[in-house]
């Protein structure tokens, strides 16, 4: 089987005798037995640690639950600086998280839930923060302060929990490179390998701010600006 | 750098032990060689044990059965604190977000697991590790605790036998830095990818926390007991959760006949089916009879890794399975306060043996273990920081890790063989003549290190580099659980020895083993 991956330039690799396999066990083969310089990261091999996140003919996947095809070309993830190889840096995607203030505000044991309140946000919390929606989303080539899908995910996984005291703060924070921001392309939901649509949460949490008083700021603008983006007098 | 707790490790151990050292007051800082969401943690999935309604079940009958299943050498006092713990843990990890799943009474549901005498595991679905990791991450985003990712442990920096830092390898740049702290904890997890390809566990299971703290003067106790799961997938040793057992599940030989009662402890069960593998037959586990319906509901990730991993659906097909290495019940000795034999140096979860164990864990109580544990050694480390008045400076060796950059043997193929070897005799079932000849051999590959090396020389992000230090982490510990099954001249719990079946009153006690591969 030969594949492609994308390295400083595109290196061909041949693995002989191999086949029904998944990405991630022919890239250990690769590593331990013909490049040893071959860097990717891996963890738990079960989609659940989300480590071996990468692009496949353009299109990302876990590298562990993909099976491998002839001809194959592999890449890094989009939107994120490259470190070597396969690898990329995360921190600032998951810094995301931070600047979201995913969290719940305070901290209380009087609230139960339901099995209603929980089934809620259940698909949400399955999230393993691979960073596929990250890499996907068109919208940090304009604008990389963007929160991204993943963040936004987590922040409806939040303001829907029945124990958030404090929904304002959290539409507060989304409101500026936060859900008015995506294009609403749903390419995040096409590759989510846990089948979760952040464009679905970014709608809903459209919805919650609109409730909140607050509105899409481009709209605003077509009082200024014409269609093709010229001053109207 | 300086901090005045500094964590080695950010699976819930680790996480847990940061957010309550940091409400006591302490600045902390969390280095890990992966990112916090890609822990060991994550791939838990049965529940987390607690006692939430006492006319139903007891705490007593927690601490009861933790015994049993530890064959006599967990420390009573510690499976107590642990038992009387855990209702509050559930009650925290609520309180911060964790979507633990419901029953229609708007209570926290609870299944039982193996060993366990009332439905006691509390579970999010079957990604309940996941579900926990996520939400003590976020709370962690929350303070301003400094998490470093992409760091590898290298040294632990003692003076008079007292812990002053740290050296570190940064994975991306290649430089080593060095942490100055007040205290340090280590939260690494276990060592079962001893095993190789024949475990459960992440290719970061390699146990590194415990052969670092080994070499600082800590020592080491009860590593010859392996945990084997029974149901891991033929092929790729990717585990089926117990539920699957739980619910109804059988296993099955070749023949079609079921062998032995699925819901015994795992150690008896992993026994039962290696017997079978040993006279020939295959293991299958059967789910057909649950029913497509049921299989989709509760246990969607089983048919999904199988169809992936093996080809097969389970909602018409057997699953081929065998019992693989999942958890690691020995590790780094220390007090009840968790602290090891260095003074400021602390270990918490898997890479601890805080003596709750014994000889089986029993399953649901691992996931307890990192949060009681965990809050215990944010309190005791905190304490601890805040009575030391000043860092004392470290000097740095400042050297380079010296490897071989000609190597003349494949380190890929001996940890490969590593792991072949202790599958076939440190295995379920051990004797006295194999485990010495696999001592010889392991003692063989240690002399053999100076031949080993890297052939990748890049600084940046070097994997071959890193791979190469676990494995001789790895080494290490071989070597310590080698010693211990020795030693322990007996069976009992997951040891079980051919050659000598029955359990001694004579070692109803701990195996202790200094740096020098000493027992004490």
């Amino acid at each position: 089987m030969k594949i492609t991956i994308q390295r400083e330039t595109p290196t061909e690799f041949e693995v002989k005798g191999i086949e029904d396999i998944t990405l991630l066990a022919l890239l250990n083969t690769i590593k331990t037995t013909q490049d040893s310089s071959l860097t990717f990261a891996s963890g738990c091999r079960s989609s659940v640690c989300g480590s071996c996140s990468m692009r496949v003919n353009g299109k990302e996947v876990l590298a562990c639950s993909y099976k491998v095809q002839e001809g194959d070309f592999i890449e890094p993830l989009k939107n994120m600086p490259i470190i070597r190889d396969l690898v990329v840096n995360m921190d600032s995607a998951y810094e995301k998280n931070k600047k979201a203030k995913a969290w719940l505000s305070s901290i209380t044991q009087t609230i139960p839930l339901t099995q209603e309140n929980e089934k809620i946000n259940e698909l949400q919390s399955d999230c393993i923060l691979c960073g596929s929606c990250y890499s996907a989303c068109p919208v940090f080539s304009v604008n990389e302060d963007f929160l991204g899908p993943f963040s936004l995910t987590r922040i409806w996984k939040y303001v829907s929990d029945k124990r958030e005291t404090d929904e304002k703060r959290m539409i507060d924070t989304i409101q500026t490179d936060g859900v008015w921001s995506c294009t609403l392309c749903n390419e995040c939901t096409l590759i989510c390998p846990q089948n979760i649509s952040s464009k679905a949460d970014i709608e809903k949490l459209r919805a919650k701010s609109s409730m909140a008083g607050y509105s899409d700021p481009s709209f605003n603008s077509f009082s200024g600006f014409g269609f093709d983006g010229s001053p109207v007098f | 750098m300086q901090t005045d707790i500094l964590i080695i490790g950010a699976g819930g151990a680790g996480l847990t032990s940061a957010l309550i050292a940091h409400e006591n007051g302490a600045k902390v800082t969390i280095i890990t060689k992966e990112y916090p969401t890609r822990s060991q943690t994550s791939m838990a999935q049965g529940g987390i044990n607690a006692v939430l309604d006492t006319t139903k079940d007891s705490i007593k009958a927690h601490i009861e059965n933790s015994l049993k299943s530890a064959h006599g050498i967990a420390d009573e006092k510690a499976i107590q604190f642990l038992c009387s713990k855990a209702p509050n843990a559930i009650e925290w990890l609520d309180s911060i977000g964790v979507c633990f799943s419901r029953t229609k009474d708007a209570k926290i549901a609870q299944r039982t697991l193996g060993g366990a005498s009332a439905p006691r595991a509390c579970y999010a679905q079957d990604y309940t590790g996941l579900k926990i990791l996520h939400t003590l991450y976020d709370r962690v985003l929350q303070t301003d605790i400094e998490i470093l990712n992409e760091r590898y442990l290298l040294e632990i920096i003692t003076e008079n036998n007292k812990a002053i830092g740290a050296e570190v390898l940064n994975i991306r740049t290649g430089e080593i830095e060095s942490y100055n702290a007040k205290s340090i904890i280590i939260a690494t997890g276990g060592y079962s990818r001893i095993y190789d390809k024949h475990s459960t566990n992440s290719t970061a299971s390699t146990g590194d926390g415990i052969a670092i703290a080994l070499k600082a003067g800590a020592r080491v106790s009860d590593m010859e007991f392996i945990q084997f799961h029974p149901t891991a997938l033929k092929n790729s040793s990717i585990l089926i959760s117990e539920s699957a057992r739980g619910a109804g599940g059988y296993l099955l030989n070749s023949k079609g006949e079921r062998f032995i009662d699925e819901l015994l402890p795992r150690d008896e069960v992993a026994r039962a089916i290696h017997r079978e593998i040993l006279k020939g037959e295959e293991v299958f586990l059967d789910i057909r009879h649950l029913g497509e319906q049921f299989i989709d509901e509760e246990l969607p990730q089983e048919r999904k890794l199988a169809k992936l991993y093996e080809n097969i659906d389970p909602v018409h097909q057997l699953i081929p399975i065998k019992p693989v290495a999942h958890y690691t019940m020995g590790g780094i000795e220390v007090d009840d306060n968790s602290q090891t034999q260095v003074e400021g140096l602390y270990a918490v979860g898997e890479c601890a043996n805080h003596r709750v164990h014994g000889a089986n864990r029993l399953g649901g109580n691992s996931l307890l273990e990192l949060i009681v544990f965990g809050k215990q050694v944010g309190e005791n480390s905190a304490k601890y920081a805040q009575n030391q008045t000043d860092f004392t400076d470290i000097k740095l060796s400042q050297k380079m890790i010296d490897i071989n950059i000609n190597p003349t043997i494949d380190f890929y193929k001996i940890r490969e063989e590593l792991g072949e070897l202790f599958y076939t005799d440190v295995s379920i079932l051990r004797d006295k003549k194999s485990l010495q000849i696999a001592l010889q051999k392991v003692d063989n590959f240690i002399k053999d290190i100076p031949n080993m090396g890297i052939t990748d020389n890049s600084k940046i992000y070097n994997t071959n580099r890193i791979e190469f230090l676990e494995f001789i982490n790895m080494l290490t510990l071989s070597r310590f659980v080698l010693i211990g099954a020795l030693a322990r001249d007996e069976s009992r719990g997951a040891h079980f020895r051919v050659d000598i079946p029955q359990e001694k009153e004579s070692f109803a006690k701990h195996t202790i083993i200094n740096k020098e591969g000493v027992i004490q």
